[in-house]
């Protein structure tokens, strides 16, 4: 077998040195009806080149973006990935370890989840964050289970806005807790919360209030009154934001939040039809021992030298067990090296700037639209990255077309209850050209 | 301050001014911030980022690389975590565009390649594990303990036993299983082991009642032992109306040799980065998808993905607890975990199983008389020592033998667990190692024993030959560092 290097001569050599004459005798505790009769029904074996072939075949069945332009975001978006990237994290000394349990011999993954950590307590204006969780959707149910033990209520709002998958995964995490969810409505024309009826409940029994920033519509939210209002009980603020919005858009830490998260996708990950990506999670030096997930800290060695090791231990499944703050063990540690790099390299000037083209592109296609075709913006609030359409056109009928002319649309919402409507993205990787064109189509579709 | 190994933070390199990556000139009319976003809503402080070139940045991470241990370097025989190697070819295929360039919500007709390879990765890993459906949307193996718990909460829900609030474990089981139970709001029942190493059967019958919802266990379990009663198990927390979760962790041993599906178990995980050999990445991505009986299927979450005619469909289980995270999974995982189940075939997974097996017993034969094995039968795929012979004779800990081991340039086996053995220390070698480097690992750790008796201090001051010697825990945790500020430097 390719990755067997046990040779016949090894596999008797090693039997007769244990005095067994044949491997069943290693299996000999298994009671004998209880083991199975003949093969697996799995399909035979493939060579490294047929494997190639086979799995070129399967790829080529699926449309991918680097030879179709995109429009599509919620949630995952074509940013630009620095060619470095891959190389440095397909590095086998990253690539093939396991969680630095041995911190001696693993200052490569700790010292760069230290960085990671350090620019994700930037990016957010937090004091720490953590190494690093699944995603953003889970990220965000483990942050509202974090803020009603913190609080020891339980009772977290929602606003109706937000990515309706998170909405779901908050939805599964928090019924199991015995945690009641309250939605807060969005303002019809504004598309951000309606802070009427969030002021219409007793912050006083809310363990948090959770915004978007920007939305699941890509609108920003007005997040200073909110604050206001939940910290006045006694409540806290979660924040879950995209990343790259932090370039330009007022940090959670400057809002006073406590707990923020997010999904790192689009700091230097390909969208990998939706994962791997990673959960980003960051909070105040107050809550830190509430804090789930793996934490990288800086401490000395026996010559009393700089090293790094996992830290903040006993919030953690392998050392408390049920009564740790998350069973989360494995993270998505080669994701958040990922966007460590990506920070890295596009540095303060180049991350500012990706932000910014992507603030202008936007709002480019909004203007071109509202000029030469009859789509409507839905809402009013300011866009960031990302706005809905609306228009008489049968939404998922005009991406068919739009395929055939080598673009992917903005995402249909008629799966999310608006069928009249499309959620658009456009980041820093889209051209003007593209953007023109993808108008000029758009402009032919309206009814 | 620098480390001995000149490796300085990112920060610390920073120069203003300089950059490693030109995004392409702005090609739209520009319109000033403040007239697109209110000024109340910008940031007021900018982030501290480091400012590097491109040569730096691929330098200093090429730096910290080198001082990681990793499969590709050497032996790492971390038990419980099947170390094995990571075939590179299919890192190469997980690559492809058509893999790793695509949208989530692009329309299902453009995507159809990627929902045949979950639908065929499902169906295989029903046919592993000798269950019905697979949903592959777990993303590590403790998201799948709690996606497997939510099921079962479910079905019980489902029958009018919403009641069950207990989940029975072992004392010998993973962390995660115990935590996953507390996450899905269960109440953790211990069942201790009897003297082989199993479950106590006798205590069980004890344990469960008309509260039980089910238990959770790792066949072979934690020692590396098969269960030998486990057909007496299963019978006894179903006929109390439970069900049995299979933590997957230690599937290495039984691939095609056993199906954990027809010893009872209703709910299995599998972990794609130990069994199924995608690389763990430091921490992760991992993948664990979960197969359940044909009982379970309407409650798995949803999307999975289905067939109909020619072409490929995702769907919404009739009881679908919901979502456990956005989207599919961890995709490209899976397409690693596919690229490997089809690279070995029915013949070459067995192989596996067999090799890991014989190597572990290998391992186990040549260090038992130097090191205390406190269950003296064969293993499966990872076997447990005692240190405490060390311990008691020379005040040499396993803490210090692990330590040791890394001047030898392997990686320590896992340690301090299961927590029912004193001084443990929990061996798995997989099948992906040579019998050089398994004597090689033989003669360090005989090496290391005599070295307990000759010369203790040299263990506990262990290692020596590391890019850091051994680090100070204990401040890291009282005085808790988590990031570099500009303002401590």
């Amino acid at each position: 077998m390719r990755y067997i290097p046990m040779t016949e001569q090894d596999r008797e050599a090693m039997l007769a040195s244990m005095g067994l004459a044949s491997v069943e005798e290693l299996f000999g505790d298994i009671p004998e009806h209880l083991r199975t009769a003949g093969a697996l029904d799995l399909p035979p074996a493939l060579s490294e080149a047929e494997l190639i072939r086979h799995m070129k075949a399967l790829a080529k069945k699926n449309t991918n973006l680097e030879d179709t332009v995109s429009f599509m975001g919620g949630g995952v978006y074509d940013h630009l990935v620095p060619a470095i990237i891959k190389h440095l994290i397909s590095r086998g000394e990253f690539l093939t370890a396991y969680t630095p349990y041995q911190a001696e011999i693993s200052q490569g993954v700790l010292q760069s989840i230290f960085e990671y950590q350090t620019l994700i307590a930037e990016l957010t204006g937090m004091e720490a964050a953590n190494a690093s969780m699944y995603d953003g959707a889970t990220v965000l149910a483990e942050a509202a289970l974090m803020a009603c033990n913190a609080t020891r209520r339980d009772e977290v709002v929602l606003p109706a806005n937000l990515h309706p998958e998170w909405k779901e995964v908050c939805e599964l995490y928090l019924r199991n807790q015995n945690v009641a969810i309250k939605y807060v409505p969005y303002l019809e024309e504004a598309g951000t919360i309606d802070f009427a009826a969030l002021q219409s409940l007793d912050p006083k029994s809310l363990a948090c209030v959770v915004v978007q920033q920007p939305n699941f519509f890509g609108l920003v939210e007005d997040v200073e009154p909110i604050s206001e209002f939940i910290h006045g009980g006694g409540g806290l603020l979660v924040m879950a934001v995209d990343p790259i919005s932090l370039g330009l858009l007022k940090s959670p830490g400057e809002y006073g939040a406590d707990i923020v998260v997010g999904d790192g996708q689009s700091l230097g990950n390909t969208m990998n039809f939706g994962g791997p990506s990673l959960g980003f999670f960051a909070t105040t030096e107050k809550l830190v021992r509430r804090m789930p997930g793996r934490i990288v800290g800086e401490t000395v060695d026996a010559d009393g030298r700089r090293g790094f090791v996992l830290t903040l231990q006993t919030r953690e499944q392998h050392i408390r067990r049920e009564k740790a703050t998350s069973n989360i063990c494995s993270n998505q540690a080669l994701n958040a090296l990922a966007a460590a790099i990506y920070l890295a390299v596009l540095g303060r000037q180049g991350f500012r700037e990706v932000a910014y083209q992507c603030l202008q592109k936007t709002a480019y296609l909004r203007r071109r639209l509202a000029e030469s075709t009859p789509f409507k913006e839905r809402f009013t609030a300011p866009a960031f990255r990302e706005f809905v359409v609306t228009g008489q056109v049968d939404w998922e009928e005009a991406n068919r077309k739009l395929l055939a002319e080598g673009f992917l649309g903005g995402l249909p919402l008629k799966r999310f209850g608006m069928p009249d409507a499309a959620l658009f993205a456009v980041t820093e990787a889209r051209t003007k050209q593209e953007i023109d064109r993808l108008v000029e189509l758009l402009g032919g579709m309206s009814r | 301050m620098k480390n001995k190994t000149g490796v300085p933070l990112l920060f610390e390199i920073s120069s203003p001014g300089r950059r490693g990556y030109r995004l392409p000139e702005l090609d739209v009319p520009e319109v000033p911030v403040e007239e697109l976003i209110p000024s109340k809503h910008l940031r007021e402080q900018e982030p501290e980022l480091p400012e590097l070139s491109e040569v730096e940045v691929v330098r200093h991470f090429t730096q910290l690389s080198r001082l990681n241990h990793g499969v590709d370097v050497d032996f790492y025989p971390l038990g419980s975590c099947t170390m094995k190697y990571n075939p590179r070819v299919n890192e190469d295929v997980a690559s492809l565009p058509g893999f790793a360039a695509i949208h989530p919500y692009q329309p299902e007709e453009t995507v159809q390649g990627a929902l045949e390879l979950m639908y065929l990765l499902g169906k295989y890993l029903a046919e592993i594990s000798g269950l019905h459906s697979a949903t592959l949307q777990p993303a590590a193996g403790a998201h799948g303990e709690l996606t497997g718990l939510w099921i079962m909460k479910a079905y019980h829900e489902a029958n009018g036993e919403g009641h069950r609030n207990e989940i029975i474990i072992p004392d010998s089981a993973h962390g995660t299983n115990p935590a996953s139970a507390m996450m899905a709001n269960y109440k953790v029942v211990q069942v201790p082991s009897d003297e082989r190493g199993g479950v106590d059967v006798n205590a069980l019958r004890q344990l469960v009642g008309p509260n039980t919802a089910g238990l959770m266990l790792t066949n072979p379990n934690t020692l590396g032992l098969f269960d030998e009663n486990i057909c007496t198990i299963a019978e006894i927390v179903h006929n109390a109306g439970g069900l049995l979760y299979y933590d997957g962790a230690n599937a290495n041993a039984l691939l095609g040799i056993v199906k954990p599906g027809h010893t009872g178990f209703d709910i299995v995980h599998y972990n794609l980065h130990k069994t199924f050999s995608t690389p763990h990445g430091g921490g992760g991505p991992g993948a664990g998808p979960i197969v359940v009986s044909e009982k379970l299927a309407p409650f798995l979450p949803w999307p999975v993905v289905d067939r109909q005619g020619s072409r490929y469909v995702l769907k919404r289980p009739e009881k679908s607890i919901g979502r456990v995270r956005s989207f599919y999974g961890n995709f490209l995982v899976l397409v690693k975990a596919y690229a490997y189940i089809r690279s070995h075939g029915p013949e070459g997974l067995r192989q596996v199983s067999e090799a890991a097996v014989i190597n572990a017993n290998y391992l186990m034969h040549n260090l038992k008389d130097l090191y205390y094995l406190p269950y003296d039968r064969h293993c499966k795929h990872e076997f447990v020592l005692s240190g405490k012979w060390q311990k008691d004779k020379y005040g040499v800990r396993t803490l210090d033998i692990a330590k040791r081991l890394l001047d030898y340039g392997v990686h320590a086996p896992t340690v301090y667990f299961p927590l029912n053995v004193e001084e443990a220390i929990m061996i798995e070698p997989t099948e992906t190692e040579t019998k050089e480097t398994l004597d090689r690992f033989i003669a360090a750790m005989r090496q290391i024993a005599a070295e307990a008796e000759t010369d203790p201090e040299n263990l506990r001051s262990a290692p020596h030959f590391t890019p850091v010697r051994r680090l100070d825990e204990a401040r890291a945790a009282r005085q808790p560092v988590l990031r570099w500020t500009k303002e401590a430097r």
